[in-house]
């Protein structure tokens, strides 16, 4: 069952399930899967599974055809991503002016995989396919903001500087 | 006192970055301490193509264009420009002269003057957010027109006539898919655009759809008019969330206006468009698998025929076309099938949009008319490779496309041309190599990413993809093997030829295109260890020059201790160890390190 401990946890399971209740109304409800997945990633920041269960139950179909659904589509994600995600563009332009060295070079700065998330929960380290900013190649993008023209050492220094700010919030 | 100016900001992403949004803020803020807000109008509009030397400004009446504006720059703006009529030389766009000429093309600016603009006819000359904005640049005509004075049939006439193909790569004539939908019988039927845009490293749909979505809407209410439809789907990709935005706003205003809903214009055609979002799967962008993911199901394809125009959505008839494809019909409408098929050349006709990226000099989006060669663009257009390089191959088609090397440099840009010499026109990705990277990296890469986004269903493309990725993979390492290059175009040509859908069947061309063009650079990875971009790690040794000071950078930086030598003496690496992980050479200050 979905956390429903605190009035944040109620909130969003409320959200979601009115969500639902709308798409059923319309025709063809079962086309609006994607659709509530989405909602559900945008409440929770990915698909836990008793989420994906609530979803199986209240749309009818089964978690087996979700849990497929939620896999094919990389956009979701199923484990719960850091603070920060690092998407790393790998679109062509980006690969051409060295997108490669960049993604090693934050790889080997916070000791992860790409699909990995830090020890401490900070970041989370994704490769894209291009983010439409191709004019500033290579380039990567933490949550919303954009960094580029980068170079494997600027890069280091951008995560460094993240690292920063986040330590002396907590100070 | 100043005109009443219209001063447009680019909001493409390049130039967000730069900062466009808050040059905004800022001039809203000067104008208000001036006294002249309710005379200027400011707007931010879609990407104006000229990513490079964002964030880019452009001032009407006049097309005045400035480049590289700073918040400190605005001051002089406000006062000398929108005040004194004296634009600020300094800041202008150099070479950008515009004036307005038949739909506004831009002037004869080096990089507006080859082009010309049909499906982007609006981007950044309106403000996409403002249905009246459109209206004025008789938006909605061609729609009106068709409600009112032609039948469908005289719709898919014109079409005909017009010799538009679609934009979303594969180039079949939109007037016969039309008339194949429109004769198909169904109590219902559907109109699709396909706002997927799979190519990565490219933004042409993005664009369209953040600087004008109306035309878009437009494009495919004429198409639901003609094909007998009452709803449309707009399948965008969710990592757009500015383009999802505009077009979801430009739904609510057309509503509004009673040009999308029951009964429009006052005719008996009703007709409405929802939203699907994508969720990141290049194979999506295939018109049957893109139907499955709209009826909320795994992405997967199926062979046709029966084809969509017969058997589509929910089963039914449908049409689907890509932005560009419908961003052209309110044109053809207006300017009549005859007129468009002047423009271009042979069997293509119209222009095309492309984005235009890697190493060059002007990264950004242009429209050329068909029959524009590849020079045109990558010199005339945009500049050119930056610092001093060699110009070594273009690849269009994104990962179902092929590089083309200089000699095919004069190609013109049409469906058939560049088919014959072994590339494809694509959705509109065209990205420029030069002499720095590796070719065999550049196939590998183009196929690391269709064998991922396979979707598994059928054999040749799962497994086929795999082995051929497995090669490359092995020659990039060194340890390439005889008869390689040989089982490389074997398995090309089977997957080609056995793939169920178009990504299978495309996905060796980045491979064999490059096999053709490019097959020295292959056997020498081969046969001599050798790469001679210097950009195959295993081929790669670093090497400390004369230039070196003695700082002792790299031997602090080497995590492997590869490097010795004595404070401000010449360093050295001992090959035995190093792991060529490139870290002294991205510390280096002096440019005392070389790969060879
Ligand atoms: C693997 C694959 C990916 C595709 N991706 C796209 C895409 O991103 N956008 C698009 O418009 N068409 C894409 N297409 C082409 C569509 O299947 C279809 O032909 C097109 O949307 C038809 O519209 P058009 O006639 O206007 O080009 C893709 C095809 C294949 C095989
Ligand atoms: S390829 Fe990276 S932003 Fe386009």
């Amino acid at each position: 069952m979905p956390k429903t401990d605190t009035k944040q946890d109620q909130a969003k399971l409320s959200e979601l399930k009115e969500f639902i209740a709308k798409c059923k109304e319309k025709p063809n409800p079962q086309s609006y899967l994607i659709a509530v997945l989405h909602k559900a990633q945008e409440l929770y920041e990915y698909l836990p599974r008793d989420i994906m269960d609530m979803v199986a139950e209240q749309m009818n179909v089964p978690t087996a055809h979700i849990w497929g659904v939620a896999t094919f589509y990389h956009y979701f994600n199923l484990t719960p991503p850091g603070k920060y995600t690092i998407q790393v563009c790998l679109g062509t332009a980006c690969y051409v002016k060295g997108a490669g060295q960049i993604m090693e070079a934050i790889q080997d700065e916070l000791s992860i995989e790409t699909g990995g998330v830090t020890d401490d929960g900070l970041f989370s380290l994704q490769g894209a396919r291009c983010l439409g900013a191709c004019g500033l190649a290579p380039i990567i993008m933490v949550n919303d903001k954009i960094h580029g023209d980068l170079t494997p050492e600027k890069v280091r220094k951008v995560l460094k500087d993240y690292r920063k700010a986040e330590k002396s919030k907590a100070s | 006192m100043g005109k009443e100016y219209v001063v447009t900001l680019c909001e493409g992403p390049s130039c967000i970055h730069k900062g466009s949004r808050r040059l905004r803020q800022l001039l809203e803020k000067k104008l208000e301490k001036h006294g002249i807000a309710g005379k200027v109008r400011t707007f931010l509009s879609g990407c104006l193509g000229m990513c490079a030397k964002g964030p880019i400004m452009v001032i009407n009446p006049g097309y005045v264009i400035y480049g590289g504006v700073t918040v400190d720059d605005v001051d002089e703006i406000v006062e000398q420009h929108l005040i004194k009529d004296n634009p600020v030389a300094r800041l202008t766009v150099k070479e950008s002269h515009l004036y307005n000429r038949f739909f506004r093309v831009f002037g004869d600016a080096k990089f507006f003057g080859k082009q010309m603009r049909i499906a982007l006819r609006n981007c950044g000359i309106i403000d996409p957010e403002s249905i009246e904005d459109y209206l004025s640049l008789r938006g909605y005509e061609a729609l009106a027109k068709v409600l009112t004075d032609m039948t469908p049939e005289d719709v898919i006439e014109e079409l005909k006539k017009s010799g538009l193909r679609g934009r979303g790569g594969a180039g079949f004539p939109t007037g016969l898919k039309w008339q194949f939908t429109r004769a198909a019988e169904s109590d219902e039927k559907y109109v699709i655009c396909n706002a997927d845009e799979g190519d990565p490293g490219a933004f042409m749909d993005r664009s369209a759809i953040e600087g004008d979505p109306h035309t878009v809407i437009e494009g495919m209410a004429i198409g639901a008019y003609a094909i007998g439809a009452n709803k449309g789907y707009m399948y965008i990709r969710a990592e757009y969330p500015l383009a999802i935005e505009r077009i979801q706003k430009a739904i609510d205003d057309a509503k509004k206006h009673g040009i999308l809903g029951d009964n429009i214009l006052g005719s008996d055609f009703s007709f409405d468009v929802e939203i699907k979002l994508g969720a990141g799967a290049f194979v999506c962008g295939e018109e049957t698998a893109l139907i499955h993911s709209i009826e909320g199901y795994r992405g997967m394809p199926r062979p046709r025929p029966p084809y969509p125009s017969v058997k589509g959505l929910f089963d039914k008839p449908t049409l689907i076309n890509n932005v560009e494809t419908w961003a052209n019909i309110p044109v053809v409408i207006i300017d009549g099938g005859d007129w468009f098929s002047k423009v271009g050349v042979g069997k293509s006709n119209g222009t095309k949009v492309f984005a235009v990226a890697g190493r060059i000099v002007n990264t950004g989006l242009v429209e050329v008319p068909m029959g524009t060669t590849l020079r045109e663009i990558i010199y005339d257009i945009c500049g050119g490779i930056p610092g001093n390089k060699k110009f070594k191959a273009v690849q269009t088609g994104g990962p179902s496309g092929g590089c083309l090397p200089e000699d095919f440099l004069d190609t013109s840009i049409d469906y058939e041309s560049l088919a014959e010499v072994g590339s494809i026109m694509g959705s509109g990705g065209m990205i420029v190599i030069d002499e720095d990277s590796c070719m065999v990296q550049m196939a590998e890469f183009f196929l690391e990413f269709t064998q991922s986004e396979s979707c598994g269903k059928c054999t040749p493309c799962r497994e086929g993809t795999k082995r051929m990725l497995e090669i490359l993979t092995r020659i990039s390492k060194g340890k390439g093997q005889d008869g390689d290059i040989e089982k490389l175009e074997r398995l090309g040509h089977m997957i080609q030829k056995a793939s169920l859908c178009g990504l299978g069947q495309s996905a060796p061309n980045p491979v064999l295109s490059t096999l053709k063009n490019f097959r020295d650079e292959y056997k020498e990875h081969i046969y001599n260890s050798k790469c001679r971009a210097g950009q195959c790690k295993a081929m790669l040794s670093y090497l400390i020059t004369d230039n070196c000071i003695g700082c002792g950078a790299c031997l602090r930086a080497c995590p492997v201790d590869a490097i010795t030598g004595n404070k401000k003496e010449k360093h050295l690496i001992n090959q035995d160890i190093c792991i060529k992980c490139g870290k002294c050479y991205e510390v280096c200050k002096f440019d005392a390190v070389a790969k060879s």
